[in-house]
């Protein structure tokens, strides 16, 4: 690293759809002004205001799909009137949105042009049905794709890598994996009260993501409870440089700092390279633990991008945390679960939080943030002094958009 | 000729009204399907919708258009593969315009009777008139060349009768959906001793490919819904009457009204069914189904009273709910009223006297709304009722003797010979009225205690 980059000052406003309590489709709900809004004064409150901010980098998938609005950075202002006349940049990759907008601002602290960023990142899905979401969402995949792709156009696309996952690994051992996955993702969220899933009182969890998938109105390989979530949220976090830390008088335990970052783009117009690799992923991670110079052992807890059940246990086998085939035992046995070896997205990931599409990159900075500083309320966990590491995986499409970022405590 | 081609050419009578408009949306959907096959490219498919009201008819194609959008929401995996060869349909959105666009295409809005001439299939949808029915079948056939298949919707006039007055040698079928049919699981089907065997074919695969849940009743007027809806209406209304003098009249008409929708855990009270329904059709089905009982006489004067009142019940075309036995606000009841006086009382005005003469309900209740989505409803219905079995209040005993009349219509049915079998009076009230459980059951000792 150039220079020393920290994180502090985090916010996420609740994930708003369904399963919330508050979510009434039929009601009018909060459009993006009223989360934009939320998570940025959160934060600059946290860092004494306005003033203390050089820019704002602004990370959001596809308003323009969602809420009939481009010329994001516009909003940057509308926050506080002290951001006017500040510069603002919107990112764009699909899901990976938020990770991009996390190192982008790296990238505009170490230029030296600015000590105090605000990254905020945010999506407000909500405003259509899913089956013209969908539309919306499919987007973040090649248009020459779409005609000949599902309805559901992700789901499908990981229906299908679940599929071939299921052929060489077996159906029933891997979607043992999948339910295990799903209940780790809803027992965490219940832990979190800005969490999507932190209503669901479902009993029996594994057995309830255990139902058949139904391919007449899903996909073949997948149910719903297979899926994230289809999100209205906003996250943000404030990103500074040592200079910036003093400016804004934050005390560096109560920030984190970053150790290593790694950004990967594959080419959006060919088919995964093999449906049961993420190998965009595996290329970020490797660029993020080779800057920070670790390996998988020193990492304590990751927030991974479980678009879906099979994403999760795919990246599992990606991280080298168990090997090709044995990512649904791995997390079956309870590895990844908040007591487990590794624990994986302790606040629910993107199945149990919400997956409030180009805010989920920053929301996981946030909730890495919270972990490694104890401020994680009822759902911290124990970060152990021999793997104090908590890394973020960020994913955007099918694999092709990928930002991994390693933090610790700052010291 | 096959079903295909069968249903290249209908046309709906009454197709603007309540059931009427929701056997076209069926229909217009099942077609438009059919069309869209490749063995079919060069067919034209037709359905004309007959009805008399040309402000109707001009709210029908929205009404068409809205609902179908809801279809095609949600069987939009079906539809990318049937346009999966057409390269300029990408988006769901855009498939699901053009369906829309193709079920439309389908439908002929038309005051002209005539236009029913060229059909091979007649949907009678209107008014509960045994001479209207008839009138209409015999001048459409006498000028049709197609000998064409009528079926009617009617929920109480006996087929054979139809049949024979309208001279149609068996091309007839009592086809009978319930309210509303796009939503309504439940068809009842009739043939009568002369119904050809390819129209009762041919129904039950058209059932089939509406997914609907067919029940055969016997040909007895009113079926087995009716057989079954317009003696415990009537009986709600007698019990009214009878509790007038002790309450009052109003209060009457709620208490029953609550008994028989809170205590006896069903979608609507007994009063607030009959205005859904309409007055005036209860009155009209009560009038033919009358005729054919014997030791029974299926009438009330306080319906003709009202329906001379024109207090009649029913709905707008909006679908809102007119006044009958309650005023409603946004669908709830907002006021009852007094028979004697023709005014409406608020209903805050009585409710409190009302639920307190009543009493509790039982331990263990749970609102008709909760219960339908819980599928072993026994579990939770056992013990209720064993709970309202020990119960002496005026609600608890109101509601036993509600529930005993109401399963010895059931078993009065199967009597009759209206229907097959207990369990198909059940699945009638199941999923045609949307009862959380069948009137034949063992939750309430038979004997008066």
């Amino acid at each position: 690293m150039k220079e020393k980059i920290y994180l502090t000052a985090g916010y996420n406003t609740i994930s708003l759809g369904t399963g919330r309590k508050e979510f009434n489709p039929k009601k009018e709900r909060p459009g993006i002004e009223h989360y934009i809004s939320e998570a940025g004064k959160a934060v600059l409150e946290q860092i004494g205001g306005a003033d203390k901010v050089d820019e704002v980098v602004m990370s959001n998938f596809n308003a323009s799909g969602y809420n009939n609005q481009a010329n994001i950075p516009g909003f940057a202002p509308m926050i506080d009137e002290k951001l006017r006349f500040k510069s603002a940049t919107r990112v764009e990759g699909a899901c990976g949105s938020g990770g991009i907008a996390m190192v982008t601002s790296f990238k505009f602290l170490m230029s030296g042009m600015s000590d105090v960023i605000m990254a905020l990142g945010f999506e407000v899905q909500n405003s259509m049905k899913a089956v013209y979401g969908a539309d919306v969402l499919a987007q973040a995949g090649w248009a020459k794709d779409r005609k000949a792709g599902h309805a559901h156009f992700f789901p499908g696309q990981f229906s299908d890598r679940a599929g071939v996952y299921f052929e060489k690994y077996g159906r029933e051992y891997a979607r043992k994996g999948f339910a295990r996955w799903y209940r780790n993702a809803i027992e965490n969220a219940r832990l979190c009260p800005t969490a999507q899933e932190y209503h669901n009182t479902t009993k029996d969890l594994e057995k309830a993501a255990m139902r058949e998938p139904n391919p007449k109105v899903f996909v073949e390989n997948l149910t719903v409870l297979d899926c994230s979530k289809v999100s209205d949220a906003a996250s943000a976090i404030a990103v500074m440089t040592e200079e910036g830390l003093k400016r804004c008088g934050v005390d560096k335990k109560d920030a984190v700092e970053v150790v290593g970052f790694g950004h990967a783009e594959e080419d959006i117009t060919k088919p995964p390279v093999d449906p049961v690799r993420l190998t965009t992923t595996e290329a970020a991670v490797k660029k993020a633990l080779e800057m920070a110079n670790l390996t998988m052992d020193d990492i304590g807890t990751i927030e991974a991008h479980d678009c879906f059940t099979v994403a999760g246990i795919l990246a599992v086998e990606t991280l080298g945390l168990a090997e090709p085939g044995k990512g649904a035992q791995f997390v079956y046995e309870g590895n990844t679960a908040r007591d487990g070896k590794i624990p994986i997205n302790t606040t629910g990931g993107l199945i149990g939080w919400g997956h409030p599409v180009g805010a989920t990159g920053v929301h996981q900075a946030v909730t890495i943030w919270e972990q490694l500083t104890g401020k994680a309320g009822d759902a911290q966990i124990e970060i152990k002094p021999e793997r104090p590491y908590g890394m973020t995986i960020n994913m955007g499409g099918d694999d092709k958009s990928v930002v991994c970022v390693i933090y610790k405590r700052a010291e | 000729m096959n079903y295909d081609e069968r249903l290249s050419n209908v046309s709906i009578l009454g197709a603007a009204g309540k059931m009427g408009r929701g056997i076209l949306l069926l229909t217009a959907n099942e077609m438009a399907e059919l069309s869209l096959r490749k063995e079919n490219a060069d067919k034209v498919f037709i359905l004309n919708a007959i009805d008399i009201s040309d402000k109707a008819l001009n709210g029908l194609i929205n009404y068409v258009r809205v609902q179908t959008r809801k279809i095609a929401e949600k069987k939009i995996v079906l539809l990318r593969e049937i346009y999966k060869d057409d390269p300029t349909l990408i988006n769901n959105g855009e498939i699901i315009d053009a369906y829309i666009n193709r079920v439309l295409q389908v439908i002929r809005p038309t005051k002209r009777v005539e236009a029913a001439y060229d059909s091979n299939i007649i949907f009678e949808a209107v008014n509960e008139n045994p001479e209207l029915k008839v009138k209409l079948f015999k001048q459409i056939d006498n000028n049709s060349e197609k000998s064409p298949w009528f079926f009617t919707n009617t929920s109480s006039v006996p087929i054979f009768y139809l049949d024979k007055e309208a001279e149609l040698k068996g091309r007839i079928i009592g086809f009978h959906f319930y309210n509303p049919p796009a939503i309504q699981k439940l068809v009842e089907l009739i043939k009568s001793d002369f119904t050809l065997p390819e129209i009762v074919e041919f129904a039950e695969q058209y059932a089939k490919r509406l997914r609907k849940f067919v029940v055969s009743s016997n040909d007895f007027a009113g079926f087995i819904g009716n057989g079954h809806f317009m003696r415990d209406a009537l009986y709600g209304i007698k019990e009214a009457e009878r509790l007038s003098d002790e309450l009052g009249f109003p209060q009457a008409i709620l208490a029953v009204n609550k008994v028989t929708q809170d205590f006896m855990i069903r979608p609507m009270g007994i009063f607030q069914l009959i205005d859904y329904v309409g007055i005036d059709v209860c009155k009209y089905i009560m009038s033919v189904m009358n005729p054919y009982l014997e030791n029974e006489d299926l009438h009330s004067d306080l319906l003709d009273e009202l329906f001379e009142k024109k207090i009649l019940g029913g709905q707008n075309s909006d679908g809102s709910q007119k006044d009958g036995f309650f005023k409603y606000e946004k669908g709830r009841i907002s006021s009852v009223l007094n028979p004697k006086t023709g005014e409406y009382v608020n209903i805050a005005d009585i409710e409190d006297e009302v639920n307190s003469k009543l009493g509790e309900l039982p331990e263990g209740h749970i609102p008709w709304k909760k219960i339908i989505r819980i599928k072993k409803r026994d579990s939770v219905l056992r013990p209720y009722f064993t709970n309202l079995n020990k119960m002496d209040s005026l609600g608890a005993r109101l509601a036993k003797a509600y529930l005993r009349n109401s399963e010895a219509i059931g078993k009065l049915l199967v009597e009759m010979n209206v229907a097959k079998s207990e369990k198909d009076v059940n699945d009638v009230m199941l999923t045609g009225f949307f009862h959380a459980y069948g009137p034949i059951n063992d939750y309430i000792d038979l004997e008066e205690n």
